[in-house]
């Protein structure tokens, strides 16, 4: 199949006839949704993209839940915010250890990532309310733990059957003498985990942000948003900064405590990795304690040098910039010979990457560095605006599932808001080239004709393994398999795989090699036993040669 | 690790920590899997399905390819019917399943959806086509846990589709519980050795432990046949391996067509297995075959060799009420105290049955149903073990006391095997007690001085 659509010019398939071949098996109301999410790319011009849209039931779809959101991605690498899930079990249990959350608590901190705690609910509790059964969870919780702060997660049943969480956190909190905050982040609320995100951003702006304005000595302070250190990524950016002069007062979420979040509006920067998952807090940020923001990405090392560039340029100190310059040149110098060898091994290859809201971007920079050819990317649940820029977000229509999010109304504070550069000087930076409040987006990256596929299906997964035959496949847990079993290597961007850091200079080299792994293995070309491959030998003819060379041997001998 | 876990306990009643279960709809979603042809389909929230799927795969590092109602807020206020129907619509006309098993989620059962009025206007309809097949199983989360979703899912195979045509068949029904695709075909294995037809269902194996061949199929070989369940009213007698797991769908039979039950538990250690291999016997009518004593023997050899090693030894036991039930009997075999023995789930049975067996071993056992894991260590804190065995969240406990660990049971997270050496039979029994053995020595080579550090043990 994949031989006939191919056109000649580009020697990958005809991107026009591959998303047909996607829909064509989907019934007319499927095929009508889905056709506004897989696209044919143009960098120019993106196309305007169904994303953050109503899951079509039954598809199978990478996606999970607004709990997941919250609870998982945002709120779960809060090592010392004690955080009891409301609902039956389950909920609970599979976000217990399961996102690699890393963190280094400090002799004598709090780590409640090892623990999983949530209040069981039972069919009791859905008939009669559990609301007592919550109160005295906290209790417990507070006894037992003495933590700094907790966080009630909601789970579907809980707004379902009318629990009011947020005048239980308020009672208790009274009664503690603790800050408790409820996260209303009911798995049905959204399309998407990115609602729960949002969710999560709001709760930690209105209650944990700005609750001690003690502010870092250091010269140059910033914030990264939108990192969550996934096997040690925090760690090497944070070690980088550090070699720069750059001090992080806080990072959402990744080896972060619950102080950090309360006086990070002290920063001068906030600077943005994910987006999606985020930028909601940049905004409110800026808005009410002045702090301007930046988009990121520290995976690549082009895009880790860029960054740097920016952050040290934004402070404008040339002393800073002389050292930004310093680094990324011994950074890259002692990257340059894996990369080289990496590149020249698989450059040309094709990848394909379906992953989170910011990922499958992020890592097309990565793939960049060695010459490979992304030929098709998605997110899971990334809006418009990260796939077509944030200019298109006063187009964007809000939805039922949108509108259930609250927005929140945020002005600048009356005491705090301290723009941290003059208008003067940010237009100055702006005429330099630096962007604030500014995200392109995926598709102006990508190449013309390339495929971008929103909130991926199984089938259309399948499909494109079979035509584009790519090399590595970027994914999540529940393709994994299902990929590898096509016979194509597949990195999942969710985990890691449990290796990483690839973050920065040092996590691109490790990222290059485990590229090189994945591309080198023996392991493919062993599918198919010898004995498919030869024709078969008479057994008594191999016999009767060894009986008959044996015979000889021993007269030789003799 | 697991810093503010401390020996003092203090009561709780609503703050569950570090359980020892997960929900239902996991269960039932793994049972559905253990159809030939079957897709299954929660009817929820869609991040239910994918917290399943993600967490199953992470334990046989296989596809595990199932659907989802994916319900927003306004199903969740006017029902999950438009979902199911366009659900149903998608997945025969994308991936064509033979069947398709649906199981509920706590969202669809609060809000009190009909499944069966559901499938049956689906039916009515025109949106399952003729020949294909769907069933479904009421799986609240906040009943039971997954022990009861698998039993749920199990016990629908029964209800939906069992069958009689009148003339019985020389076969034995076998519900083999929630155990892995290794154990399945390990059991499968036992029974041809005893030329002993068996229906098993659910029968996993050859759908969670597939070779690579370059080629995914989305509906393995594998899994008990459609034919295969309806014949099932027609077989001699039914062995239920679990009271757990596997009472309900035996039970169910019985009412239904009158099948003889025969309840076993899992065949784990040596005397379970021999209750397993003598069930075989008498209820198919067959001799134990040689080459079955000669395994058993070997075991038996085995725990000679071992025993002295074992005797006496400590262990707190955390896992599933049916599979910890079978092992605790195989450790007292081996002259082990399992002196801390939990499980998650709820279950009188687990507490009264346990008891039972640790009556004359270890009177003084702290036996514990509807439990955590948190109590567990809290326990240990106060009386220290030789050995932990459980599932892959007790490596914290373990690490934290420094104690040797051996993983068993439901889910395994970080290590591969499992889905491949079985822990049923004879020689299942061997590889538990290979890993035990393994655990302790290892332990013992670490940390003993090393004047004691020996080369022959």
């Amino acid at each position: 199949m994949s031989e006939q659509i191919k056109t000649e010019a580009t020697s990958l398939p005809d991107p026009t006839q591959v998303r047909e071949i996607m829909l064509e098996p989907y019934p007319a109301k499927t095929k009508r949704k889905r056709a506004k999410q897989v696209l044919v790319n143009d960098p120019e011009t993106p196309p305007k993209i169904g994303a953050n849209s109503r899951t079509v039931p039954g598809i199978i779809t990478q996606r999970g839940c607004t709990y997941a959101g919250c609870r998982g991605v945002v709120m779960g690498p809060v090592y010392d915010l004690l955080q009891i899930v409301h609902g039956p079990v389950g909920c609970g249990f599979y976000a217990w250890l399961s996102r690699r959350n890393l963190a280094r608590p400090d002799t004598g901190e709090s780590n409640f990532l090892q623990y999983c705690m949530n209040t069981d609910m039972q069919e009791e509790q859905i008939v009669f309310g559990g609301e007592k059964k919550l109160k005295q969870a906290i209790q417990e919780a507070y006894d037992i733990f003495k933590p700094k702060a907790i966080a009630i997660l909601s789970t579907c049943p809980v707004g379902l059957i009318g629990d009011d969480i947020h005048s239980v956190a308020r009672e208790m909190k009274k009664k503690l003498g603790i800050n408790i905050i409820g996260f209303s982040c009911e798995g049905y609320k959204g399309v998407s985990q990115s609602a729960g995100h949002h969710i999560a951003n709001n709760e930690v702006f209105k209650h944990i942000i700005g609750q001690d304005d003690t502010a870092d000595t250091a010269k140059y302070t910033i914030n990264i948003l939108g990192e969550y250190n996934i096997g040690g990524d925090a760690w090497e950016i944070d070690a980088l900064l550090k070699k720069c002069g750059i001090h992080v007062t806080a990072t959402l979420s990744g080896d972060v405590n619950y102080g950090q979040l309360a006086r990070c509006h002290t920063a001068m920067l906030n600077t943005v990795m994910c987006h999606r998952s985020i930028n909601y807090i940049a905004e409110m940020m800026e808005k009410k304690f002045g702090i301007p923001w930046i988009k990121i990405n520290f995976l690549g090392a082009e895009s880790t040098a860029k960054s740097l560039r920016k952050i040290a340029q934004y402070f404008g100190d040339p002393e800073l910039q002389t050292r930004v310059e310093e680094v990324i040149a011994t950074e890259m110098t002692a990257l340059q010979p894996v990369r080289d060898e990496v590149a020249a091994k698989h450059r040309g290859k094709k990848v394909a990457l379906f992953v989170g809201g910011s990922r499958a971007h992020h890592y097309q920079d990565l793939f960049e560095d060695i010459g490979m050819k992304v030929v098709s990317a998605g997110y899971e649940f990334a809006h418009r605006d990260d796939y077509e820029g944030r200019h298109v977000l006063p187009t964007i229509k809000i939805d039922a599932d949108s509108r259930n999010i609250e927005e929140l109304h945020v002005e600048a504070d009356p005491e705090r808001y301290t723009p941290r550069i003059s208008a003067e000087r940010r237009t100055e930076l702006v005429k330099e080239g630096l962007s604030f409040s500014e995200y392109e987006g995926m598709m102006a990256q990508m190449k013309k004709d390339t495929l971008v596929i929103d909130d991926i299906s199984h089938y259309e997964i399948e499909k494109l393994i079979e035509i584009y035959k790519p090399d590595l496949v970027c994914s999540g847990i529940k393709d994994k398999f299902v990929i590898e079993k096509m016979g194509v290597p597949c990195k999942q961007l969710h985990s890691y795989d449990y290796g990483g850091p690839y973050a920065s200079f040092s996590g691109a080299a490790n990222f290059y090699r485990e590229v090189d792994r994945m591309l080198s293995t023996k392991i493919w070309k062993f599918v198919v036993p010898p004995w498919e491959k030869e024709p078969q030998l008479e057994a008594n003819f191999v016999h009767n040669v060894r009986i008959k060379d044996t015979k000889k041997e021993t007269k030789k001998a003799a | 690790m697991l810093q503010s876990t401390t020996a003092e306990i203090k009561p709780r009643s609503a703050l569950r920590v570090n359980p020892a279960k997960t929900c239902q709809p996991i269960g039932a979603l793994y049972a559905a899997l253990g159809i030939h042809g079957c897709m299954p389909h929660s009817h929820g929230s869609q991040g239910c399905c994918a917290y399943h799927r993600s967490h199953l795969t992470r334990h046989y590092k296989e596809p595990v390819v199932a659907t989802t109602s994916s319900f927003t807020e306004g199903a969740s206020v006017f029902g999950g019917l438009a979902n199911m129907t366009q659900a149903l619509t998608n997945i025969f006309s994308i991936y064509n399943p033979d069947i398709v098993a649906v199981h509920t989620t706590c969202l669809s059962e609060v809000i009190g959806d009909d499944i069966p009025m559901m499938i049956k206007k689906s039916y009515d309809d025109g949106i399952i086509p003729s020949g294909k097949l769907v069933i479904h199983a009421n799986t609240p989360s906040f009943v039971g846990s997954h022990m009861t979703g698998f039993s749920n899912m199990t016990k629908a195979m029964v209800t939906y589709l069992s069958d009689r045509n009148g003339s019985t068949k020389n076969q034995l029904n076998l519900i083999p519980g929630f155990i892995d695709p290794a154990d399945m075909r390990e059991l499968k294995r036992l029974a041809a050795m005893m030329n002993v037809n068996i229906v098993m269902f659910p029968d996993t194996s050859d759908v969670l432990d597939l070779p690579q061949t370059g080629i995914y199929k989305m509906y393995p070989k594998g899994g008990v046949s459609i034919p295969q369940l309806k014949s099932t009213g027609d077989s001699i007698a039914t062995l239920a391996l679990g009271h757990f797991a596997s009472y309900a769908a035996a039970t169910a039979l019985n009412d239904k067509w009158e099948v003889t039950n025969a309840f076993l538990e899992l065949p784990i250690g040596l005397g379970p297995t021999d209750r397993f291999i003598n069930a075989l016997r008498n209820y198919a009518g067959v001799d134990v075959p040689e080459s079955i004593v000669q395994e058993r023997g070997r075991l038996l050899d085995m725990i000679s060799d071992m025993q002295q090693y074992f005797h006496g030894k400590r262990v707190a036991v955390a896992g599933d009420n049916d599979n910890v039930i079978a092992l605790v009997q195989f450790l007292t075999e081996l002259d082990m105290k399992p002196v801390y023995v939990i499980t998650g789930s709820p279950g009188n049975h687990f507490e009264t049955r346990v008891g039972e067996i640790l009556k004359e071993q270890v009177p003084d056992a702290v036996i514990k149903q509807n439990t955590d894991l948190f109590a567990l260590h809290q326990w240990m804190k106060n009386g220290p073990v030789d050995l932990i065995i459980g599932n892959t969240y007790c490596k914290y406990i373990a690490r934290a006391e420094n104690t040797p660990f051996v993983r068993f049971g439901f889910p395994i997270l970080d290590r591969m095997t499992h889905r491949i050496f079985p822990t049923v039979g004879y020689m299942g029994a061997i590889r538990l007690m290979d890993k035990m053995f393994d655990a302790m020595m290892d332990h013992k080579d670490r940390e003993c001085p090393e004047e004691l550090f020996e080369l022959v043990q």
